[in-house]
């Protein structure tokens, strides 16, 4: 119960003193999420219209495949990133280990398979439908894939939020990747891992604390996007 | 119209981006993302054990040195396995750790340069207030494992390939025991949390007298037997060979050995206190 409280009123000091450290942690780990998310998408929804559009053998092995690697632990990832990027690795004189972009790089694993999926789900759920409707009713193949885009951006936004759910959360990767350096690469989930291991209850419940403040507000900007016709 | 809205999103996204990065640091995006702060610093990568970063006396030690030398000092708190792995693989530029036997090992096979012992503190070993096992004031490490053993007493071990678990492993060698069975249950995770594991569990551990310190007033385990020589915990410093590894920062990691050795580091090390109780002592004074 006292970590619950403790937590509870440092968050609140952290949040209203605006310790500078604390704030790099925090700005980090968007800057961090947000890249890898948007390299996640700028990827993904195309490879997903591609997949949910086109007829080719071993279709429904690829999505097998991607639905697989939407249960790839941080790890396991983390793990992958580790043995390209180290010095060792085939990628070592890039010098990516233990700095931000390293863990872009595994957060963009990480979150691909899911943009690629759900943007392909919502794809496919509705594309038969409008595509018909829309030639039947006259348009042309250019203007009903248009209205296509129109209809599923919703759920293709749905898709990237969930993305970013999952990056922004994630820790094992960003630990390993990464490196939780301080001024470097600490970002708020290796942080809240650091004090938990410190004993330091109270205060990793507390950067928990903001890094959910940071999800709920990340949220309601994405949902406005999205709920903007209703 | 639509995707002018989903446009704007994507706008949304690079200016946070880039907003957070001028709110980092002045330095350029990229230069972030590589993990430089745009200063003509070289950084330098120090592998070292979760114990001695969480003590907070590497955040006392480290700025003087960075202070004095061009070298921005990133530290990778690892366990002392694979600190030494890292090491081995060039990830990393110098090496704190406290495993003597595989230090050497580490030097002898070629992979680490100019070894030097900076400090040293001690194991206790942490037991509950009942003490069922019976060994409250033994001075005898063997003594009181080979009791643990006996009595099938909740042992918990890190099972992470620490330097303190290389030592707990060390002393159950010793002491002739293999440890298995119920009683004997091992974490694989850090000292914190499993000494966090060992309190709820009611059990006995081997812990560093740095960690148990900070734990103290969190948890009702409390120290059932110090004293013994073999609870002798030594801390070490290791240059990651240049001949195997030619990236590797060598003379950052030079400079920083001894600057380490020096007078002020040394005095800073027996300086720093946590709860009025000093951590680590010093070698070289």
């Amino acid at each position: 119960m006292d970590y619950i409280l403790e937590g509870l009123s440092a968050a609140l000091r952290l949040l209203f003193n605006l310790n500078p450290e604390i704030r790099e942690i925090a700005l980090l780990s968007i800057m961090v999420s947000t890249s890898s998310t948007l390299i996640a998408s700028l990827l993904g929804i195309p490879l997903g219209f591609v997949v949910a559009h086109y007829d080719f053998q071993g279709k429904g092995i690829i999505i097998t495949i991607l639905n697989t690697l939407l249960s790839l632990p941080t790890v396991v990832v983390g793990l992958l990133v580790f043995s390209f990027i180290s010095n060792q690795g085939p990628l070592g004189n890039l010098e990516l280990l233990y700095t931000p972009l390293g863990i872009i790089m595994g957060q963009t694993i990480l979150a691909l398979p899911i943009v690629v999926t759900l943007s392909l789900n919502v794809i496919k759920e509705s594309e038969d439908k409008i595509i018909d409707t829309a030639l039947s009713l006259g348009a042309s193949k250019k203007q009903a894939m248009i209205l296509l885009f129109k209809e599923v951006r919703f759920g293709i936004l749905g898709a990237v939020i969930t993305a970013y759910g999952r990056v922004i959360g994630e820790v094992g990767l960003s630990m390993m990747v990464g490196g939780n350096i301080r001024r470097v690469t600490r970002t708020l989930t290796t942080a809240i891992a650091m004090e938990t291991s410190k004993g330091e209850f109270g205060f990793g419940l507390a950067l928990g604390i903001i890094l959910m403040t940071i999800a709920l507000a990340i949220n309601l900007v994405l949902h406005y996007f999205q709920e903007v016709r209703t | 119209m639509r995707t002018k809205k989903m446009a704007i999103l994507v706008m949304v996204m690079v200016v946070v981006t880039v907003v957070a990065q001028t709110q980092v640091s002045e330095a350029g995006l990229l230069d972030i993302f590589r993990g430089d702060d745009g200063e003509e610093v070289e950084r330098l990568i120090l592998a070292t054990t979760t114990s001695t970063e969480n003590s907070g006396l590497l955040e006392q030690l480290i700025p003087a040195f960075e202070e004095k030398y061009s070298y921005r000092v990133d530290v990778v708190a690892v366990g002392t396995g694979r600190a030494l792995q890292h090491g081995r693989d060039g990830d990393a530029d110098v090496l704190m750790v406290h495993a003597k036997p595989a230090e050497l090992r580490f030097v002898e096979n070629g992979y680490g340069v100019n070894r030097k012992e900076i400090m040293y503190n001690d194991f206790v070993i942490l037991g509950p207030k009942n003490d069922p096992a019976n060994i409250k004031g033994t001075t005898d490490a063997l003594e009181a494992f080979r009791t643990i053993a006996e009595e099938e007493a909740t042992f918990i071990s890190r099972g992470d390939n620490s330097g303190t678990n290389k030592k707990e492993l060390g002393i159950w060698e010793e002491a002739g025991i293999d440890p298995s069975g119920e009683w004997y249950q091992e974490t694989g995770q850090g000292m914190g949390s499993s000494i966090t594991i060992a309190d709820q569990k009611d059990a006995y551990i081997l812990s560093d007298r740095g960690t148990y310190i900070a734990f103290r007033d969190k948890i009702d385990l409390e120290i059932v037997s110090e004293g013994d020589e073999v609870f002798y915990n030594l801390y070490g410093v290791i240059a990651v060979n240049s001949d195997k590894h030619p990236d590797v920062n060598f003379e950052g990691a030079q400079a920083f050995i001894d600057y380490l050795v020096s007078e002020k580091a040394q005095k800073i090390i027996r300086d720093y206190k946590m709860d009025g109780e000093r951590l680590f002592n010093p070698l070289k004074l």
